[in-house]
């Protein structure tokens, strides 16, 4: 049987008390657990402590005002996909994510946080020891771009590119500190060290502006409906006038990077109805943030291809969306 | 350093309070420590969904819990599913539809079947597919497994027939 390394396991019952665990050597937070022991099991990421947040009671809830929507980090997924006040990116990415056994304990924080991943780091012990370990894990070298300086493993988050469409903002509490952030700029464009956050501060909320008169959804592209991570996911969401001209709109790219890219494409459609030329021009120059490279499941050239394909596709349906759907 | 920590839960309706191993999952000691070995191992790492067992009424990847997680949970496994001799109505119905091949993943599929009926009486056939197709049948069997789940839920006796193939 595949087994965890020996670690204690600290169950504190509030935020201050988990901060301060967070003070040890070999500390890890688990919240769900669905992306962790796994890594723990196949010696990816190492602990001599976890920190479970599961008993801290407000960290569990959904809250509405009239001007946001705030879910707290160990909401499950199942419960956000159920939530009948959310936004429809949202619940999709939720819905999307893994199977409904793995989104019963998967956790919204825990999916923004999930590892990187790539297929010469996501194998087993003695896979990665057979060519030498990466330089995610012990090694120097990047065996995806052996040439590189940088890990180039995939932002394989569902969660976090619905939410950056949304301009989302995400809740960063330390010992000495809480600050509120962009959650796009809780993530950077390195494999390894792909979040801003710090090891010593814990995720316990995001927070989702309402905006009037939006459109959102989420495409994701992978081999199997179910349990697969996405090779590509596009997150769009557009708000639009009486006359159905774009007002505001957000493109994310997911999975092409080692960041949700926040494309600034979208500039294309401001102003216009949503047309074919008009989503063309989006997506020519959308595509040129997205550099996937040759290390998750499918083609290199054929996940290229298809990035177009479902930015188009995404596009569309909100352009149907809004001849068609009260937001 | 592997220190163990006492753990009490409710396992097929029966209280049980163990001392287990800090850095256990919910199926090791399942396996190990109860010897309730009707909960599978598959890959271990939370792809195959075999080891599922439902905490609180739900159907979860016994693999991926650790299991301080389980304390003071109400945990059901297969070993708890038939009433004494007599068969829970889905098993009945896997019986009837030679929903098992193997056999491996039949926990897994009941226990998540289960967890799905008692939540709607009603699903449609995409509904069902959809819950269980977090659990592989590496004998590809799923048309049977469909059909058993389908019969207890009044889709009658082949709800997969209308599904584009």
């Amino acid at each position: 049987m595949l087994r965890c390394p020996p670690f204690t396991y600290h169950t504190p019952q509030t935020m201050s008390e988990a901060v301060r665990l967070l003070h040890q050597d070999d500390v890890r937070i688990v919240a769900g657990g669905t992306d962790l022991v796994p890594n723990l099991k196949r010696r990816h990421q190492q602990a001599k402590h976890l920190v479970s947040l599961h008993q801290i009671p407000e960290l569990h809830t959904i809250t509405e005002t009239d001007s946001m929507v705030t879910i707290g980090a160990l909401v499950t997924l199942a419960e956000i996909a159920a939530a009948p006040q959310m936004m429809r990116v949202v619940s999709m990415a939720a819905r999307s994510i893994a199977s409904s056994h793995i989104q019963n304990t998967g956790t919204l924080g825990g999916n923004l946080c999930l590892d990187t991943r790539c297929n010469y780091y996501n194998q087993s012990y003695q896979w990665r020891q057979s060519i030498d370990f990466c330089m995610k894990e012990q090694g120097d070298t990047c065996w995806v771009a052996p040439g590189s300086p940088r890990c180039w493993a995939v932002s394989s988050t569902d969660m976090a590119p619905a939410l950056i469409a949304l301009n989302a903002t995400v809740t960063l509490v330390s010992q000495n500190n809480t600050e509120t952030i962009n959650l796009a700029d809780m993530y950077r464009d390195d494999g390894m060290d792909y979040l801003t956050k710090q090891p010593s501060q814990i995720v316990t909320q995001v927070q989702i502006p309402k905006t009037q008169g939006q459109h959102s959804t989420y495409w994701k592209l992978r081999r199997r409906g179910s349990i697969d991570f996405p090779v590509l996911s596009i997150a769009a969401a557009a708000s639009f006038d009486k006359n159905k001209h774009v007002t505001q709109a957000r493109l994310v790219l997911g999975a092409v990077a080692s960041y949700p890219i926040l494309s600034t494409a979208t500039s294309e459609l401001i102003g216009h109805p949503l047309t074919p030329q008009t989503i063309e021009a989006c997506i020519n120059k959308a595509i040129t943030n997205a550099k996937p490279m040759d290390n998750t499941d499918h083609t290199l050239g054929w996940r290229k291809q298809m990035t177009k394909h479902y930015i188009r596709g995404a596009l569309n349906e909100l352009e149907t969306l809004a001849t068609t759907v009260h937001p | 350093m592997s220190k163990k920590y006492p753990l009490t839960m409710t396992v097929n309706d029966e209280s049980v309070e163990l001392s287990v191993t800090t850095h256990k999952t919910l199926l090791e000691v399942l396996r190990e420590d109860m010897n309730l070995t009707g909960t599978k191992h598959g890959c271990e790492l939370g792809e195959c969904g075999v080891c599922t067992v439902l905490v609180n009424g739900k159907p979860v990847l016994s693999c991926l819990m650790l299991a301080p997680r389980a304390h003071n949970a109400e945990i059901k496994t297969i070993e708890g599913l038939a009433e004494g001799p007599i068969l829970d109505q889905l098993q009945s119905a896997f019986c009837k539809y030679g929903a098992a091949q193997c056999g491996y993943c039949t926990p897994a599929m009941l226990l998540t079947a289960k967890a799905l009926i008692e939540r709607d009486t009603t699903p449609t056939v995409q509904h069902i597919q959809k819950e269980l197709s977090g659990v592989l049948c590496r004998c590809t069997g799923y048309l049977s497994i469909i059909n058993a789940v389908g019969s207890v839920c009044g889709l009658g006796d082949n709800c997969t027939d209308n599904l584009n193939a």
